[in-house]
């Protein structure tokens, strides 16, 4: 089954791997910003994540001659930062307290506070709102858009762990379709939703934290 | 829907709506299980409102992260190129 796919960066690829520095660094501006977006997912500091996307990059020369087109190379680049960001993060986290690393796993995290809900033997509403969400229809495009509004979602996304991170990242951020995600993040479509789900619902918590003035 | 028994819209309870608020919106949902959800976002209002704050989360996401200006070090990457180049 060769699915071979219709790559808007063809041009730039052939260059490239005919040595052209100036195709090189097209990708790079083209690239460059979500790949340091996506290693600081995974590392603390802005000079590791400096250092993590040129190891990328190298790798990405190094891997040319192999590249068979089989995804984009968009999302080629993307899984080989990823991959070199995961490694670094990792390493970086053994001298990190655990608990910062934990919260990935499989096990339940509600999207929202259970105690929010009626109990499933509720006479009337069984597992419905006890405490419904305050409606943010008639809240202002300018107090929604406001630069403390937005700081507090960039807090909250820094907040998650880090393959959650990821996913809302490309989703959200850069408008990738849950297919490219998936396979840039070697996600199953199961998890990459689940990812999504767990990020949105924590992100969401957070500003509705901070409209309800509970927040500091 | 009467007054003498629970009300679980759509037969699914609203504790349950915000675990498959991502499936219904990345239409991952079973066409039975999509057509309760519309029944119940039909009928409760906070669960509808619940459906519009991920909305607006996710735009609020992209409003947040797209005026960061993050560019890597261009010299350094050119170094890498220039470098393998001479190196292969």
């Amino acid at each position: 089954m060769e699915d071979v796919v219709v790559d808007p960066d063809m041009e730039l690829l052939q260059r490239l791997k005919a040595g052209d520095e100036d195709a090189f660094m097209t990708l790079v501006d083209k690239y460059g910003p979500l790949m340091l977006r996506i290693a600081l997912t995974h590392v603390r500091t802005r000079a590791v994540a400096e250092e993590v996307v040129q190891e990328a990059w190298l790798g990405v020369l190094q891997g040319l001659d192999r590249f068979e087109g089989r995804s984009s190379l968009k999302t080629w680049i993307l899984r080989i930062v990823a991959n070199r960001a995961r490694t670094r993060g990792e390493r970086e986290a053994r001298s990190v307290p655990l608990s910062s690393l934990v919260s990935d796993g499989g096990e339940d995290e509600p999207a929202v506070d259970p105690d929010r809900f009626f109990g499933s033997d509720h006479p009337m509403y069984p597992g419905g709102w006890a405490i419904p969400p305050h409606s943010w229809a008639r809240m202002p495009e300018e107090r929604l858009l406001a630069a403390e509004t937005l700081e507090q979602v960039r807090a909250a996304i820094a907040k998650l762990p880090p393959r959650q991170q990821e996913v809302i990242v490309l989703r959200d951020v850069e408008g990738w379709d849950p297919e490219e995600v998936a396979q840039a993040l070697d996600l199953t479509p199961g998890n990459q939703r689940v990812l999504l789900h767990r990020a949105r619902s924590k992100v969401r918590g957070e500003l509705e934290r901070y409209f309800d003035g509970v927040a500091v | 829907m009467t007054a003498d028994g629970p009300i679980v819209p759509g037969g699914i309870s609203c504790r349950e709506v915000v675990e498959i608020v991502t499936a219904y919106l990345e239409d991952a949902l079973s066409p039975e299980q999509r057509s309760r959800m519309r029944t119940h976002l039909e009928m409760c209002p906070p669960c509808a409102e619940y459906i519009e704050q991920v909305r607006t989360t996710r735009r609020l996401a992209e409003a947040a992260t797209a005026e960061l200006e993050l560019r890597p070090d261009r010299d350094a990457l050119l170094t890498v190129f220039r470098e393998f180049k001479q190196g292969s």
